[in-house]
């Protein structure tokens, strides 16, 4: 351990312009906070209803990340197949794409008259749009490329080593991945499980171009926020607080369980 | 730990993109054309903050204007009613508000932003778009609430959805939508999309996509019609370029480009 350098201020200005830029927008909100209004905003039914169906969704969105996610990072990390590079640019599209454009997407492969959505109508009776798994869906769409991202990165870092050892030592592929791979890369799976979940969390353009708005099956956090603007702004900010405040608190407490900051 | 902190950078300029979407709109006139308050003489920009029902007519009406104000041009700003008011409440340099809803007028001429009182210019109602051809047989509200028919409307917060709900009670019609869109156009996409069997939407919306959208009209539309005002704004950059835009409108060159895109007269 060396003592802390005095940190150069050519790295501490724009640092503290940073946090100034990442930090006001939420001062904001909380000065301008009606707070007198907020035990009249948590007993309006639709705003539990929405809070409890965006932490089912979001989390229910992760799950499905982490079950697709993983399996694509490592593929993407540690195997070589032709056109690696062009999946890996093609995984980032949610990214850069614009959330409502995403949502049309969705809506043109799994719609009604969608290119899937026709064959799951017909075949299973199964149309995704303004149901709550078209909410997952959306969040989904959105939010695993963070994921996959922050575990491919992962997967890199990981000294080769250790699976090789285990590998001479009789381990199957599957048994490396499970017993070496996956503890290794648990901080980073853990990291991007958190983006993930806190981007499925705010998700709003795709969800409400996919899944539509309908109190109690897709109308989530950010779109009664998004409603609520439109007529009465002040109870928009105590929602966004409210929400907030959840998501804050639940990171928090999964940071002091099951991540270790350095 | 630099990935992370680069990622958690891409989420924050994904949402400022997200958060920044709605505001569009151009620069206000500038100085000069303020100074020179000359009668009649209009000149400069015109900066105009409109519905984004009125998007196809005064695209059209911004075309006339220009050219019978050579040296003039209008630039648009569409979007909602409330999320424009919001716009000018907050200092946005604009001329003209032109609003769906008089609601959403009120909330500027109440804060003192409108220069004189605001005038209703056209009037828009309802009809049900559905895809075209009407496969589903859609004759009035009453066939909305039939099962195994998918409806999308308009949230109540937004004008489309308010008259949504007064001529649903006109009609004495109980129907669970499947979705409450955030504003008119969203909902005409669901049917377009074929997402939805019908939708509530203005008239003049569903004639700007007949390609797609067939509209039926039913008699409840007629309790529930909505009002649009304009106003020229009291801070506007360019105060003869707005007063000289909102009398366009209002001229009857303006009124029949407004009939044709099937807005009612007031």
């Amino acid at each position: 351990m060396r003592d802390k350098a005095r940190t150069p201020p050519v790295l501490a200005i724009p640092a503290v312009i940073g946090v100034a830029f990442l930090v006001l927008p939420m001062i904001g909100l909380l000065v301008r906070a009606p707070w007198s209004t907020l035990p009249r905003q948590l007993a309006t039914p639709h705003v539990l209803d929405a809070l409890r169906l965006s932490l089912i969704t979001s989390t229910t969105a992760t799950i499905v990340s982490i079950l697709l996610g993983v399996p694509l990072a490592w593929l993407l990390a540690r195997s070589s197949f032709p056109g690696r590079r062009l999946v890996r640019a093609l995984v980032t599209v949610p990214l850069v794409l614009p959330p409502v454009v995403g949502g049309v997407a969705l809506l043109l492969v799994f719609g009604r008259r969608g290119l899937v959505g026709t064959w799951l109508d017909s075949q299973f009776g199964i149309t995704l749009p303004f149901t709550t798994a078209g909410v997952v869906v959306a969040e989904a769409f959105v939010a695993m490329p963070f994921l996959v991202i922050s575990v491919e990165g992962a997967i890199r870092a990981a000294d080769l080593r250790y699976e090789e050892a285990a590998a001479t030592l009789g381990a199957t592929r599957w048994t490396v991945f499970r017993r070496v791979t996956l503890p290794i890369v648990a901080p980073g799976l853990a990291a991007g499980a958190v983006l993930c979940w806190a981007r499925a969390l705010g998700e709003f353009g795709a969800t409400i171009t996919f899944a539509g708005n309908y109190p109690g099956t897709t109308q989530t956090m950010p779109l009664i926020v998004y409603l609520a603007l439109e007529t009465d702004p002040p109870a928009a900010i105590v929602l966004s607080l409210i929400l907030l405040a959840v998501s804050v608190t639940i990171l928090v407490g999964l940071r002091e369980r099951w991540i270790s900051a350095p | 730990m630099t990935g992370r902190a680069r990622l958690v950078g891409v989420v924050a300029a994904g949402a400022g993109l997200v958060l920044s979407g709605g505001c569009g709109g151009g620069s206000g006139g500038t100085a000069a054309t303020r100074a020179s308050g000359a009668a009649t003489k209009v000149t400069g920009t015109v900066t105009v903050l409109a519905a984004a029902s009125l998007t196809e007519a005064f695209t059209r009406i911004g075309k006339d204007f220009a050219a019978a104000n050579p040296g003039t041009r209008v630039t648009f700003s569409f979007a909602g009613s409330s999320a424009l008011a919001q716009q000018i409440a907050s200092g946005a340099p604009a001329d003209v508000f032109a609003s769906a809803s008089p609601t959403n007028m009120k909330q500027v001429t109440d804060a003192g932003l409108g220069d004189g009182q605001p005038i209703v210019f056209a009037r828009n109602q309802l009809v049900i778009a559905v895809p075209r051809g009407n496969p589903k047989r859609i004759a009035g509200l009453a066939d909305l609430a039939r099962s195994g028919v998918k409806v999308a409307l308009c949230a109540e917060q937004v004008p489309c959805g308010a008259a949504a709900k007064t001529a649903l009670a006109a009609a004495g019609v109980k129907l669970t939508p499947v979705t409450l869109e955030q504003d008119v156009k969203a909902a005409l996409t669901k049917v377009k999309l074929g997402e939805v069997d019908a939708a509530l939407v203005y008239r003049t919306d569903a004639r700007t996509a007949s390609s797609d959208v067939d509209g039926v009209e039913f008699p409840e539309s007629a309790g529930a019609v909505n009002d649009y005002p304009i106003v020229a704004l009291a801070r506007a950059p360019n105060p003869a370029g707005a007063k000289a835009f909102v009398a366009h409108v209002l001229s009857d060159r303006g009124r029949a480009v407004l009939t044709g895109s099937g807005f009612q007269k007031p």
